[in-house]
């Protein structure tokens, strides 16, 4: 391949391994179909339409490709779970609402490569035989929106897309669907809902599963942007061959979206597990701000569990990891009690406040929640006015221990895993920097901070 | 089906699941959904958004319990037994709701315990922590699951220190219903029952997280004739009934199991009422009938009853002026004035509102006068693809299988009659006869006129002898409905005044015409009838039961309920 130069001061680091991002900041390049084919576009797909699904499924399979938009499900696994007996049309869903806090990747491959997006769609559209795909995008991203839209005319033009692509007698076409901006429409069922026309309210699961019914009741795969890329890579190298980046189990490269208190914020591709959190801090980002020393990390966008800088981890293999050791994969950040998620990292350092950090999560998702389900619709607000008040200095010792007992009530409790992001980080700062957030609350207050309607309510009722 | 197992497993029937609830194994059908195996066996599961005949959302969380499932034995290992022989069950960390997820074989599911309390304590504490707590003023008190769940499954004290959340109260969503959105608990029963039973989907959700809104699709009223059934479902105080509001405290009242008799559906009702005044109407489970609805129509037709236009007493006209008389002086008027006409003479105008066992006393009536002339007044119309019948009559079929006549056949030929002074005495039975076609003028000319009615009209106006009788929610009787179903009535008030039973009245008129007949109570018609008309044969009123008996074959079928039959079917509702 034609080798590769980069914008001053956009040259990837030495440690990373570009095959996502490998156009991203290149010199000479533009999104126009003409240079993503002059640098082999498309030759993928033409290879995908000349062999038997199950065999690009198998290959999938084996490369071990875990979905980058937070659960981090095998792909090949998830396309698996079309019914054999299915007679109804599949849809594909590319999930490009990219809204989990702390994440930016999605959006420059769309900026910067929408040609790899169309491409690995479409042969991820041949092999799970869907027809009609979907690319669900964020409202905040009109100007990605463009650019897809016109990638998408493009490849249409050139007959990579649309009736009988490529003399293969498959058909495909791909709709660009922008969001009204909400977060919940990031969550597969909530997508499919929106995309339907309706409210973006997640759906009950058993029975409706994407994979059996999903979009209009029928069969639906929904995949992260950064996924369906991999998909034309692991066609290029073959599945064995891409399973050797990376660690097994944890096999590919994947973009780490750093933001926070270090040297240089920004996007990193690496080998999945081959770095630790101290070479992302110290190699990667040059370093924390001087005089500075860390405090913690969320690792996987502001739904992962945070990780307090002095902690140590004990691993079923009998490893003993401070944080600076964590490898950054999926297997050994779950083992740590937090979640590698959508690869949002973010660092704090010792200048931050963690009652101000919860607090603005709090915030986050209460305004994001979207109401359907009792205990996240009631749960995530009262979190943020409680923190609201500990912020505010208006608030008791106790107050801390309730901002648990509230989250522990969303935990396991709600119609989707928004309950669970909404609770783990208050359930995980809470359990880790007690201390701190009660340093700043004020113990003449406890017993004195009543609501007055609630008052009036239990006086009558006492009456 | 439901019935407790001790014995080792056997493998059961191939539809037929093991699931142990609260420690003890049953079976169901498979695809039973766990809410409704629990509540077959007496563990009832707390619920707010789950109803049996509407889609499952799975919103409120307060149905959360524990579950297990046997786990996975290693490949080429028998799983471990508990002592009843069934596999020990894995029981998972997380709760999941019973209203939607269906019952599998081996399943364990506890309603009890640590998990699911602390499921249900935490919903209905969020459930409450920005509630307005109105119950004082609020309709829903005493009948609200939120009071109810809050004693079983609540607590004493609220945790809650913020600011409640402020939405809109007392909104105007339609001429009958109105809506305070800060009692709703979002449970969307009331959007999900416009959209999928009335076919009108005005209602729905609008804000999001804690400012999320019930509200009315601008330019739209929740104005269709089911809409009333939407304040029945709600499970809080959220939507009440214009017609019902400040009326009356819920404890107060009693209920009586009766129908519907605005029209020939007979829907299944419960009649609420305080002293002998009528309160409100709702409809009650009938799945032959009604589902779990009723029409707004049906369901406010009864303020007539506590109407100050009810007739109170007996009366007979002597100078051209009404008097009040004694229930004897009255029947032996109009039996004095009747025997003084031969049969030929006289016209019957009955009702086919009127019940089967009054019906059989005016066949007796009929007889001892030897009336030529008899019939009854047909109403059709405004049928709907819902529950609404065009038949609007709701005994049509007692007519027909008693008097055996076809309604409206000699109507014209009777108004002839009186018009050309051949009849010159007529039984008017609960209808106004003015209303019917008769003019004013020839009604005066008769020699004689006995009518019995409810409220004051012209015809009673216009009759020698008024005689004063009950309404549908005063009486035991039965009627057959348009499906050919025998339902019963019960007296849910004491009538007014003097007024009487209709059924008595007819038989002390027969009395005093023809002598003694042996009939002391409705009971007693109700056996005659048993031994002379085919369809009622073998039963006896209280053998009907609350939800009637299939008598008759028709062709008749309820558009609501085929279209439910569909929906369980398909497996989206439980039916
Ligand atoms: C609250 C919530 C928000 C989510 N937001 C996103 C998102 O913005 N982008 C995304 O790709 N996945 C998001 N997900 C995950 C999706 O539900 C889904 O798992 C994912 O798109 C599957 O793609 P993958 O298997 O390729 O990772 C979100 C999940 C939840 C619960
Ligand atoms: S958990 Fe929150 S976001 Fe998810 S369905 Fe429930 S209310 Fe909506
Ligand atoms: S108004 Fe009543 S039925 Fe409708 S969503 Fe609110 S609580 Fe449920
Ligand atoms: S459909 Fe007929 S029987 Fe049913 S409530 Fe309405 S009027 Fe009464
Ligand atoms: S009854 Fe509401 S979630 Fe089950």
């Amino acid at each position: 391949m034609a080798s590769v130069e980069y914008l001053p001061g956009k040259q990837p680091h030495a440690r990373e391994h570009r095959m996502i991002f490998r156009n991203v900041d290149r010199v000479g390049w533009d999104q126009s179909i003409e240079t993503a084919i002059a640098d082999g576009a498309y030759e993928m797909l033409k290879k995908a339409v000349t062999m038997e699904r199950q065999a690009i499924i198998n290959e999938v399979k084996a490369s071990g490709l875990r979905g980058r938009g937070g659960a981090g499900f095998p792909t090949g696994v998830k396309w698996g779970f079309i019914p054999p007996t299915n007679t109804k049309p599949v849809y594909l869903i590319c999930n490009a609402d990219e809204s989990e806090p702390g994440t930016f990747k999605d959006r420059y491959i769309m900026h910067q490569d929408p040609h790899q997006l169309v491409e690995g769609m479409a042969i991820s559209a041949f092999a799970v035989k869907a027809s009609l795909c979907y690319l669900y995008i964020r409202e905040e991203f009109p100007h990605a929106a463009k650019i897809m839209e016109k990638a998408i005319a493009e490849a249409r033009a050139k007959g990579f897309l649309g009736k009988n692509i490529l003399g293969s007698g498959f058909d495909c076409e791909i709709y660009v669907h922008r969001g009204a901006g909400a977060y919940i429409c990031g969550e597969e069922t909530g997508l499919i809902e929106s995309l339907e026309g309706k409210r973006p309210y997640p759906r009950i699961k058993p029975p409706y599963f994407p994979a059996a019914l999903g979009l209009y009741m029928s069969p639906t795969i929904v995949n992260n942007v950064e996924s369906l890329c991999h998909v034309k890579h692991i066609l290029q190298m073959g599945g064995a061959e891409y399973a050797k980046l990376g660690t097994p189990n944890n096999t590919g490269t994947r973009i780490l979206c750093v933001s926070g208190d270090v040297q240089k914020p920004g996007y990193y591709e690496v080998e999945v597990g081959k770095v630790t959190m101290g070479e992302v801090i110290n190699d990667l980002c040059g370093g924390l701000k001087p005089g500075r020393s860390l405090k913690a990390i969320i690792p996987g966008g502001s739904s992962a569990k945070v990780l307090k800088a002095d902690e140590k981890y004990k691993l079923k293999d009998g490893r003993e990891l401070t944080i600076w050791d964590i490898p950054m994969d999926f297997d050994t950040m779950a083992a740590c009690g937090s979640m590698a998620g959508s690869g949002g990292v973010m660092i704090m350092d010792d200048s931050r406040s963690m009652a101000w950090v919860i607090n603005n999560l709090n915030k986050f998702y209460q305004h994001e929640s979207c109401g359907q389900c009792t205990p996240c619709r009631e749960g995530s607000p009262w979190m943020a006015k409680i923190s609201d008040r500990i912020v505010a200095g208006n608030a008791s010792p106790d107050d801390v221990d309730m901002l648990e007992q509230v989250a522990n009530q969303i935990e396991g409790k709600t119609i989707c895993a928004f309950g669970e992001a909404a609770s783990w980080p208050t359930q995980s700062f809470v359990r880790k920097f007690r201390d701190e957030i009660k340093s700043v609350t004020k113990t003449d207050l406890s017993g004195k901070i009543v609501n007055e309607e609630t008052k009036l309510a239990v006086a009558g009722l006492k009456a | 089906m439901s019935e407790a197992s001790s014995a080792p497993a056997a493998k059961p029937p191939v539809d037929m699941v093991n699931v142990q609830i609260n420690g003890t194994w049953h079976q169901f059908p498979k695809g039973t959904r766990m809410i409704e195996a629990c509540k077959q066996v007496k563990a009832e599961v707390p619920h707010y958004c789950y109803h049996p005949k509407l889609s499952s959302p799975g919103n409120c969380r307060m149905c959360l319990v524990e579950m297990g499932m046997p786990p996975r034995p290693a490949p080429g290992t028998e799983p471990e037994k508990d002592e009843h022989g069934f596999a020990k069950i894995g029981w998972m960390p997380r709760p999941v709701i019973a209203c939607a997820n269906t019952v599998s074989e081996g399943m364990g599911i506890r309603t009890e315990g640590k998990l699911t309390e602390e499921c249900r304590r935490g919903v209905m504490e969020f459930l409450l922590a920005n509630h307005p707590l109105d119950c004082p003023i609020c309709d829903q008190a005493g009948e609200c699951r939120l009071q109810e769940f809050s004693v079983e499954h609540g607590q004493g004290e609220s945790r809650f220190r913020e600011d409640k959340t402020k939405k809109p109260k007392n909104v105007d969503i339609g001429p009958r219903i109105r809506l305070d959105d800060e009692r709703c608990i979002m449970c969307s029963r009331c959007i999900r029952f416009c959209d999928e039973i009335a076919d009108d989907p005005v209602l729905g959700f609008t804000e999001r997280g804690t400012h999320t809104t019930v509200t009315i699709h601008p330019d739209k009223r929740l104005e269709n004739n089911y809409s009333l059934n939407t304040v029945d479902i709600c499970p809080v105080g959220a939507l009440t009934s214009n017609d019902f509001r400040f009326q009356q405290r819920v404890w107060f009242m009693k209920e009586t199991n009766s129908i519907c008799t605005k029209c020939g559906r007979g829907c299944n009702t419960e009649i609420s009422a305080r002293s002998d005044t009528l309160y409100r109407q709702t409809p009650r489970e009938n799945n032959d009938v009604n589902s779990t609805w009723m029409c707004d129509q049906g369901r406010l037709d009864f303020h007539f009853v506590n109407s100050e236009f009810r007739l109170t007493d007996p009366m007979v006209k002597t100078g051209g002026k009404h008097a009040i008389a004694s229930w004897k002086k009255a029947i032996r008027t109009a039996a004095d004035a009747l025997r003084g006409l031969n049969g030929e003479e006289i016209a019957i105008i009955a009702s086919a509102r009127m019940t089967n066992e009054e019906l059989y006393m005016v066949k007796q009536l009929a007889a001892a006068t030897k009336a030529k002339f008899l019939d009854v007044i047909p109403r059709n119309g405004g049928g709907d693809n819902y529950l609404r019948s065009d038949e609007l009559n709701p005994n049509t079929n007692g007519v027909k299988q008693i008097l055996g006549i076809e309604p409206g056949a000699q109507l014209d030929t009777i108004q002839r009659a009186v018009r050309s002074g051949l009849v010159k005495g007529v039984i008017a039975l609960g209808e106004n006869l003015v209303k019917c076609g008769f003019d004013t003028e020839s009604l005066g000319k008769l020699t004689v006129l006995v009518s019995a009615h409810i409220l004051a009209n012209p015809t009673a106006e216009a009759s020698h002898v008024v005689l004063p009788v009950n309404s549908y929610a005063e009486k035991r009787g039965s009627m057959i409905n348009v499906t050919g179903r025998l339902q019963r009535l019960n007296k849910a008030i004491s009538s007014p005044g003097q007024a009487r039973d209709t059924w008595e009245v007819l038989r002390d008129l027969v009395l005093e015409i023809s002598g003694s007949n042996g009939l002391h109570s409705v009971d007693d018609v109700f056996k005659r009838l048993a031994a002379e008309v085919k369809c009622f044969e073998g039963l006896t009123l209280s053998r009907i039961g609350d939800l009637g008996v299939q008598v008759l074959e028709t062709t008749e079928t309820v558009p609501l309920l085929e279209r439910e039959k569909e929906r369980k079917a398909k497996g989206v509702i439980v039916g």
